[in-house]
């Protein structure tokens, strides 16, 4: 277009987030002058409430942060405390916690592969009207996801807050005869996870790569209940340095702070991240399905994050299958954690992405200060970068197919807005 | 009614999305009831969103800003029935701990220009501002119990939602007391059933997240009777009492205050 022309989208109401939010871009010409991911869920001030509890209370209280990722919350606040207290928890008591982290990643991502993301790419505004010419589709999703949130419930009492998570460890710890169920419910669930790759890999994706830097952790194994953070860069850190590497600003219209690595700036984290920096830790299976799937190396188009998400589906249910045959039960369900005065720093892979707790106590164990950076905090200044150069690259499209497709961008990243903030709206002016 | 099905819809005020969450959570049961009712406002679930009126509205999470305090007005006036799902929406959540603080002193501490954000000093639940047909309860809500609501609402019938406590649930399912055989403090006496005493049978006290029961005929438990079980310090004490439900346990927390050893 050789005209002049300013555009404004407004998208009011994201559908088929987490929580709530909203979308402002403004044209001019062929310039996008401004991109704006609104966040406006309600603050809920959990890290101001947290200070004066006791150093036993994070994993139930800031499980109520986010209902999709409960157990990402829990973990964070268990390895910080425990940190802070000079406590470790290893051994088969840190491969149950990285097998209930299983069960909220096959959740959570089967939840958003097929009821909030896949909807996008079939032309349906969601998964119940998708259902109507794919039911066995969505059933297969549904079957999925039901297989991670029964793992949640065996080891977590429930799938939603779970109850049986505490600092140190757990309250009970299962026998091998009450996780065998687990693993034919797994077994089963391994097909459908691959059915779930090739089925993702038919989608027509649109050709466009990001330019972020990854911040993800690693480890000796794919990271999910700990690590150690590290850039695409190259750069790693201890989690206790994460706060001099990552610094959060407020901007005014959002209730979600944004983050950015010092020196360097927009970062993503989450599944492309992980995907990038830990490749060559994914079981054989999980190669085998990332082959299957067409990823390389890395994958930079978030568009193809549902691919990295339903690799990483088939490696949690894998990774869950090894660690049940491995099990062998602790001799005590937890390690005490007697109070001490200190600080200490957590750190775990929420679906999302990393996922940071601080804490400081007193001598008496008394929370004096908390801090919490959740994912999709991390991740805003990228999606608004995405989003501008989407954008840019899609003025031919009408303004509803241009919000739409904005819409889909976002859903890209999965963005929890619960933890920060569910919505988009659009509005397009010209003159 | 388009299609002749009652219209459902699901709001969102300020939570974690865990009680709806609970009925994407319903793998089993979800595609039949989008068959028998019709899903006409989910924004959690589908982009798609039809006008109302609607018949049944679910609605989760507590009014803590000023434009929410608009928005449920409106929620009600264009819903036939009104049940509020968790305890956000019927206690106003663990976001009402601010109500026994400064807010602005928490904004500060959250966030370094705290003017920017608009929130009210108060978390509320939705029945302070507009009439409920029907609160369920639980932090998040239990799965069998949204369904049993649901169904009930269809069918033109009130819920069957026992207000016993956790301690009948614990019995039925055969769980030794672990506050008698092992001394663990329990709220499970003074707290609502519907999550099938899950705390207890997994070796931990029950931490009220389903609420205060109204044990019979609407009258509270004998709180004042259990608190020297509980074997916890007032502080302990008050900390339990105060958090997902921590204005629907007031009056439990106000006889806390007067046990407290004078200072
Ligand atoms: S009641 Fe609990 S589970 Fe439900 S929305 Fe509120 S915090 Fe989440
Ligand atoms: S805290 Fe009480 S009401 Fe909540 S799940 Fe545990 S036993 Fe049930």
């Amino acid at each position: 277009m050789t005209h002049r022309h300013d555009r404004t989208l407004n998208v009011g109401a994201l559908a088929r987030v987490e929580g709530e939010g909203a979308m402002y871009v403004r044209v001019r010409g062929t310039r996008v002058e401004e991109v704006r991911l609104d966040i406006y869920e309600p603050p809920r001030f959990f890290e101001a409430f947290l200070r004066g509890r006791a150093h036993t209370e994070p994993p139930d209280i800031t499980a109520r942060i986010c209902g999709i990722c409960p157990v990402a919350y829990q973990t964070s606040a268990c390895r910080a405390i425990e940190a802070a207290c000079g406590v470790t928890v290893d051994g088969p008591l840190n491969d149950l916690r990285r097998l209930l982290y299983c069960g909220e990643w096959i959740e959570s991502h089967a939840l958003h592969i097929y009821l909030l993301h896949a909807p996008d790419f079939l032309g349906y505004p969601g998964a119940v009207e998708m259902a109507r010419d794919h039911r066995d589709v969505v059933q297969r999703g549904l079957r999925l996801k039901k297989a991670g949130n029964t793992v949640m419930e065996m080891l977590g009492g429930r799938a939603i807050h779970p109850v049986n998570v505490r600092v140190g460890g757990f309250y009970r710890v299962p026998s091998r005869a009450e996780l065998e169920p687990l693993a034919g419910i797994l077994r089963a669930a391994l097909d459908d996870a691959l059915a779930t790759v090739r089925w993702a890999a038919g989608f027509d994706f649109p050709d466009f790569t990001h330019p972020h830097d990854h911040l993800a952790l690693t480890g000796d194994r794919y990271p999910i209940e700990g690590g150690t953070p590290r850039t695409g860069s190259g750069r790693s850190f201890a989690p206790d340095a994460f706060e001099r590497h990552v610094t959060e600003h407020q901007v005014p219209y959002s209730t979600a702070l944004h983050a950015r690595l010092d020196g360097g700036g927009r970062y993503l984290t989450g599944p492309l991240a992980r995907y990038a920096l830990n490749r060559d830790r994914l079981s054989p299976l999980a190669l085998e399905a990332a082959a299957l799937a067409g990823l390389g190396a890395e994958c930079r188009n978030p568009f193809q994050s549902i691919l990295v998400r339903a690799v990483e589906v088939v490696y949690a249910i894998d990774e869950a299958l090894r660690l049940i045959g491995a099990y062998e039960p602790p001799d005590r369900p937890s390690v005490p954690v007697p109070p001490r005065e200190g600080t200490g720093h957590g750190v775990s892979e929420a679906p999302r992405g990393l996922l940071y707790h601080r804490y400081a106590l007193d001598a008496a164990g008394l929370i004096t200060a908390a801090r919490i950076v959740p994912p999709t905090s991390q991740n805003q200044a990228a999606i608004e970068e995405d989003l501008r150069r989407f954008v840019a690259g899609s003025l031919h499209l009408d303004d509803e197919r241009l919000a739409r497709r904005c819409e889909q961008a976002i859903r890209n990243y999965d963005p929890c807005i619960s933890c920060s903030t569910h919505f988009l709206d659009l509005t397009v002016e010209r003159s | 009614m388009a299609e002749g099905r009652p219209r459902l819809a699901v709001w969102k005020f300020a939570s974690c999305d865990g009680c709806q969450l609970t009925l994407l959570d319903c793998e089993d049961e979800l595609l039949e009831l989008a068959g028998q009712v019709e899903i006409a406002h989910f924004l959690e679930a589908s982009d798609a969103v039809a006008d109302g009126p609607y018949d049944v509205s679910l609605v989760e999470g507590s009014v803590s800003t000023p434009a929410d305090r608009e928005r449920i007005r409106h929620v009600r006036e264009i819903s036939r029935t009104l049940v509020t799902i968790g305890a956000c929406a019927t206690a106003g959540g663990v976001q009402a701990l601010r109500n026994f603080a400064d807010v602005r002193e928490f904004a500060s501490v959250v966030y370094a220009r705290p003017e920017y954000v608009a929130t009210l000093a108060r978390s509320t639940p939705i029945a302070a501002h507009v009439p409920v047909d029907f609160e369920l309860q639980g932090c998040p809500i239990d799965r069998r119990q949204l369904l049993e609501v649901l169904t009930a609402f269809l069918l033109g019938r009130r819920p069957d939602i026992p207000d016993h406590s956790v301690c009948f649930e614990c019995k039925r399912r055969g769980t030794v007391c672990v506050m008698v055989a092992k001394g663990t403090p329990c709220l499970g006496p003074i707290t609502h059933a519907g999550c099938g005493a899950i705390c207890p049978a997994y070796g931990r006290g029950c931490y009220g997240c389903f609420g205060p029961s109204p044990a019979w005929s609407g009258a509270r438990p004998n709180t004042r009777a259990l608190l020297p079980w509980l074997d916890m310090t007032p502080d302990e004490t008050r900390r339990v009492l105060s958090t997902f439900n921590v204005t629907a346990f007031r009056e439990e927390r106000e006889e806390e205050q007067d046990h407290d050893p004078p200072a």
